[in-house]
């Protein structure tokens, strides 16, 4: 990203949502147990093309790339992923 | 077929180096913006599993010899004043690391 | 945004706040991710929702008060400063903190050279001393800008750097940590450790300032 156009340095800073700080925790936990590695976090956030810096804040980006990390690694498959996102997600309406 | 672990370091402070033009596709940690440039070796910082392809969840052998390679700005961007003697500092590793006359 | 205030004050809050409340009502498509994945990780005794809340404390406690204290060191015992410059985690080891997991590099300020640091690839910082980076550290303005007109980026920052000092700028983008030792404060001779540890910001470790002024609020 070096060297690229960009406007003025928005100064801004925001306290970490309890959820971001899981997914942080997430992955040091994950790459301490040798269950993934941070190269692999950064290749699939590469991986997720330049619009995702536009539509997606920074810790979404890192649910996203762990979440494809495992599946790649075959921890975790897409079917339960499905049926456990949709399970959160009517929890979280009710 | 016996494995290398690593590579061993070609080159020492002071050296200087041009890194390698190239593109390809995948995880890489050469920034775009050093490619083609020349600078000089300013440490050697240890020797690392090679990122390429621990993104990839392979091993990432044989591990490379990471340095610290200074650049002049002015040689590094178009529009950088050409009296300044500002450096970046970046990191490289040697694969991507050519000697320069 | 000119930063030419004081900064001691920082201090005197804590540098993390409380997390913000996750909101009940609504629930993202990233949000249940999260969720998901973790409580199928726990499932599978692969971790346990006790190392996720130990983690989560531990990150809270890393603040820029670790730097503060490295470079407080640094400025008082020049013995302890010359192995900061060589070896940044022994250095962290020596005062009784983490060596950190990555190798540190400690680079300093100096009447001839001021240092700031960048991950213009993604956003790698010294955790361990500085805690977690403040959102203007990973947007895409600063990682574009401040490698190719640090000057520039720096003004808006607040910091003027003359023309007869050298900036070096510093790209994180492999396997070492980087930390600014900045420049010691004029007017602090025979000031505790804890009292020039007080002037030191996170700001001024990653080269976006200098440590503040004596007495300046």
């Amino acid at each position: 990203m070096g060297g690229l156009p960009a406007g003025p340095v928005e100064q801004t800073e925001h306290d970490y949502a309890l959820w971001e700080k899981r997914v942080d925790a997430l992955l040091v936990l994950l790459t301490k147990k040798g269950l993934m590695t941070v190269d692999e976090l950064r290749r699939n956030i590469e991986g997720l093309g330049a619009e995702a810096y536009e539509a997606m804040t920074y810790y979404e980006r890192w649910i996203c790339s762990i979440t494809q990390t495992l599946i790649q690694r075959g921890v975790i498959t897409v079917d339960e992923l499905g049926r456990r996102m949709e399970e959160a997600r009517r929890r979280g309406q009710g | 077929m016996a494995r290398v672990e690593a590579d061993t370091p070609r080159f020492r402070p002071g050296d200087s180096v041009a890194v390698r033009i190239a593109y390809p596709i995948g995880h890489v940690r050469t920034p775009f913006y050093i490619r083609g440039k020349r600078g000089v070796i300013e440490r050697l910082c240890g020797v690392y599993s090679n990122p390429e392809e621990l993104a990839y969840a392979r091993s990432g052998l044989p591990k490379q010899p990471l340095y610290r390679v200074r650049f002049m700005q002015r040689e590094v961007w178009p529009g950088y004043a050409g009296e300044s003697r500002d450096t970046v500092d970046v990191e490289i590793y040697q694969h991507w690391l050519e000697a320069a006359n | 945004m000119p930063h030419d205030h004081d900064h001691s004050e920082e201090h005197d809050r804590p540098h993390h706040s409380p997390p913000r409340p996750d909101l009940d009502d609504t629930i993202t498509h990233w949000r249940a991710m999260e969720i998901a994945v973790r409580e199928l990780l726990i499932g599978k005794n692969l971790l346990s929702a006790d190392e996720i809340r130990r983690q989560v404390e531990d990150m809270d406690s890393c603040t820029p008060a670790q730097g503060a204290k490295v470079v407080a060191r640094a400025w008082v015992d020049p013995e302890y400063k010359r192995l900061l410059l060589s070896d940044g985690n022994a250095a962290c080891e020596a005062i009784g903190l983490e060596r950190g997991p990555y190798k540190l590099v400690v680079v300093e300020n100096t009447d001839t050279v001021h240092n700031v640091i960048v991950c213009t690839l993604c956003s790698c910082y010294p955790r361990w001393l500085l805690g977690l980076p403040p959102d203007w550290y990973k947007s895409r303005a600063y990682r574009s800008r401040v490698i190719s007109e640090p000057r520039s980026v720096l003004q808006e920052f607040g910091v003027a750097i003359p023309e007869n000092l050298v900036v070096r700028v510093h790209d994180s983008n492999a396997d070492m940590r980087y930390l600014v030792l900045p420049r010691r404060p004029d007017g602090t001779e025979g000031w505790s450790q804890e009292k020039l540890a007080a002037l030191v910001t996170r700001d001024a470790m990653i080269g976006v300032a200098f440590a503040s002024r004596p007495g300046a609020h």
